[in-house]
Parts: structure tokens; sequence; C-alpha cells
């Protein structure tokens, strides 16, 4: 703590004058912040009127997938893109041999793989009428996901390509066959016929929340999977690795 | 009111720590950390405006929705940022770690 | 009474964000830092659940302290395993025209 005190002293002259700056912009921030008085208006009316027509109790998940549902279709396409890059830039770091782990990790990862993967599919059922939704259910597959991984299961390796590609547009593609299926029968993106907004939300926020699991997991692994042209040269990693050390 | 303009002036501060990070320090992964701390300020705010005390009326639930979004692209982003950095590390023979202090050590035995 | 139960809980809670921005964004050890904000995220999810946004406190809980967490920590070993390896392969190289005293260097050698 101290040292890094001392080193907050020794700012150089540009740093001390982006110091300056950032408490300027602050105090002037704050200052708007603090004139803006009483209860802003909001949308908290104009939702609750149209609540019934969404098919959906939840007022979060309502603007989510229905009123903005457009939002949220960009958005399950910027994690898409998320995955692309990732996997355009690297390969995924997965460990030469599979090191052992020990039985009271092991059998944590048994009980709890299960459990996660039985409370992202409750969240996302929660999702019509109370607290959650796709992304919540999402995040908690991927975390699954994640914990295997860290356990150095090597399920995401051991995954054939094509069904990981498979899995991780499922989500997107539902997402816009809906919005079509919607254009053709109503003539609007994403306009829900009458009667089945609520089944609709339910397989998008299913085929989204996998795809989201999928996709944080696979964007933890770090890259894509190795391919078979990778492979071909492995051997001569680990000869590498056998002369280094 | 005055919960939301403490909530509010908390992430405001936030947000000015994570840009004085972002541009002072020159670790990759500090900036990443950086800015994740700017967007959780700017949620803060979102929400914090949203804010209504218990029995004086309906939350909005539009800025929940939108912060929800945006957690979801920031953590998505923060993935992508982290790998592109290690890219720069594996690509780029330099070590932007050693760089940095060196520098630093420079500067000081120049000044 | 609760109202103001409820603004000390406020001023405790934003104190302890605040403190903890601040060690995470300060802290020289990058390790130290991720560790904190892993922290940071968790009680964040508490002041979205003050904010009255449960939606917004799980989707913070799970991705923000949960998954954003690991990605750093496996990134920072990922890196670290960078530096090392280089470290050996450019040990040769450098150790004639390197004059800054290096215990890493000087072990390898």
């Amino acid at each position: 703590m101290r040292r890094t005190r001392n080193r907050h002293k020794r700012l150089d002259g540009f740093q001390r004058l982006f110091l300056l700056l950032v408490i300027c912009l602050t105090a002037l921030l704050g200052a708007i912040l603090c004139t803006i008085h009483g209860p802003t208006p909001g949308l908290a009316d104009a939702v609750a009127q149209f609540q019934e027509q969404s098919g959906v109790e939840s007022p979060v998940t309502a603007v989510l997938l229905n009123f903005r549902g457009y939002d949220t279709l960009l958005e399950v396409m910027v994690l898409l893109l998320a995955v692309i890059g990732a996997w355009s830039l690297t390969e995924a770091p997965f460990p030469d041999q599979i090191t052992e782990i020990s039985p009271v990790q092991m059998g944590a990862v048994r009980l709890l793989a299960p459990v996660m993967c039985l409370v992202a599919a409750y969240l996302v059922w929660q999702g019509s009428h109370l607290a959650g939704g796709a992304f919540q259910g999402g995040a908690i597959l991927g975390a699954a996901g994640v914990l295997l991984l860290v356990s150095e299961l090597p399920w995401l390796r051991s995954t054939p390509v094509f069904s990981l590609r498979i899995g991780l547009v499922l989500g997107p593609l539902v997402f816009v066959g809906t919005a079509l299926f919607c254009l053709f029968f109503t003539g609007d993106l994403l306009g829900y016929p009458e009667g089945t907004a609520g089944w609709l939300i339910l397989l998008i926020e299913t085929a989204c929340a996998l795809s989201i699991g999928l996709t944080l997991a696979s964007l933890f692994a770090g890259g894509r999977p190795e391919d078979e042209v990778v492979l071909e040269h492995k051997p001569v990693d680990q000869s590498f690795n056998g002369e280094r050390s | 009111m005055i919960t939301t303009l403490l909530y509010s002036l908390t992430g405001l501060i936030l947000f000015a720590m994570g840009l004085f990070t972002l541009i002072v320090h020159s670790h990759p992964l500090r900036k990443i950390l950086a800015v994740n701390v700017m967007s959780t300020g700017v949620f803060l705010i979102l929400v914090a405006t949203a804010y209504t005390p218990l029995g004086q009326g309906e939350i909005d639930p539009v800025p929940h929705a939108m912060v929800l979004t945006g957690i979801v692209v920031s953590v998505s982003i923060t993935a992508l940022a982290l790998i592109l950095a290690c890219r720069v590390q594996e690509t780029s023979n330099l070590d932007l770690l050693e760089k940095s202090k060196q520098s630093k050590a420079r500067k000081e035995s120049g000044a | 009474m609760s109202y103001s139960i409820l603004t000390c809980f406020d001023i405790l809670l934003i104190l302890t964000l605040l403190w903890l921005g601040w060690r995470l964004l300060s802290t020289e050890d990058i390790f130290k830092a991720v560790v904190l904000f892993i922290s940071f995220g968790l009680l964040m999810a508490l002041a979205w659940v003050r904010m009255r946004a449960p939606d917004v406190a799980l989707a913070e809980a799970a991705l923000g302290a949960g998954l954003t967490g690991p990605l750093f920590l496996a990134a920072l070993r990922r890196m670290k395993r960078i530096h090392k390896g280089e470290r050996r392969l450019d040990s040769d190289e450098n150790r004639g025209e390197d004059h800054e005293a290096d215990p890493e260097q000087t072990q390898a050698a």
C-alpha cells in the first residue's frame, strides 16, 4: 500500500494534468447529477399498460424479449461475434497432458454440475414471471462449463467442432427464425402473433440460454478448438517442450 | 431521492477512477479491469435513476433491461479483449510488464 | 427508523464499494486486483438488490463475479506462461547485452 502511494506521488506532468482533467469532469458531472430533482419520467407506466399483451408477467423479460426484442437480437449477435473473433484470433491453450485432479474436486464437480444445469433451467423457466431469464440461465450454464474446464475435463475438446458450431449459432438462429416467422405472419419483425407471445418467448429464451452458456464456456477456453491440421503439428510441439525442459 | 443521488455519485466516482487508471497504467489486464469498473459505474448511474423507494410506485424496467444487456455484452467483450491481449503478448516479442518497468527505471536513472 | 437504518446500510455499502474499487485499481499485484474485482462484483450484486433490480443482481452475480473473475485468472495464467517461455528462449541471446540485473535469468544461466 505504501509503495503504491509513493508511486502515485511520482506522477509525471501529463498524468498530473490528466488527473486534474478527470477531477474537473467528475465535479461537472456530479453537479449535473445533483441538479436532477424529483422522480425522473420513466416508461414504467407504459410498460405496465402493455404488460398483459406481452405474454409474460415479468416486466424486465417483457421489455427484453417483446417491447425491445430487436436490442436483444443484436446483443445475441454481439455474443456470437465475440466467439467468432476469439476463434479467428487464436487456438485454445489446452494442456498437453491431463493432470490428475484430486478426488475431492472431482466429487464436488460431480455434485455441482448437474445442480447448476438444473438451476439454469429453472432460471429460464422462472424468467416469465419473476427475476431470471435467458441471460441468467445461460450464465449459470456457462459457469458449469467453466467449472468442468477448470477441472480439466476435456468436454469442449472432445466435442465435435461441427456440433459445437451448431450449438453456438442455435440461439441466434432460433431468434432470427422467430423474427422472420413474425414478419411473415404479422408484418412486423418480432411482432408476435396474438396469443403465441408467451410460447415464442420461452422458445427463444431456451435456445438463447443454451447458446449463451456454450459461448461463455468457449470464450473461457480462450480460442478455437484444435482441428485436424493443428493436430498434425502437435508432435513437433511436444518434442520442443521436451527439449526445453 | 437521497438514495438515487448517493448511488449515482458512487457510479460517477467509479467511472472517474476507472478512466484515470485506464490512461495512467500500462499493463493490459489493468486496463481491461479499469474498463470493467467504468462500465459498472455507468450501470450504477442508470439503475439508480430508475430507482423509486418501496411503496412509491413501480420500478421502471427499461433501464434494468438495458443494464442486463450491457452486463452480458461487457463480459463477452472483456473475454475478447483478454484473448487479444494474450495474443499481442504471444506474437509481439515485447513484454509489456517488463517494458514498463524498464522504461520507469531508465527515467529514474536519467532524472 | 427503518429509513435511517437503510441509509446507514447505503453509506456502508457505498464506502466499501469505493474502497474496493480504489484498491483493485491501484494494487501493484494484478492477481490481487483480480481477486478484489471478484469481491467487488459480489458487492455490486448486493447494490443491485438494494436498487430493487433482482434481474440485474442475478446477472451480475453469475456473470460479473462468477465468470469475469475466472476469465481474468485464465488470461493471467496464460500471460505468465508466455512470459516464462519467452524468458527461456531469449535468455541465450540476451545474456551478453543485457546489463540489468535479473534474478530469473541468472538462475536460468
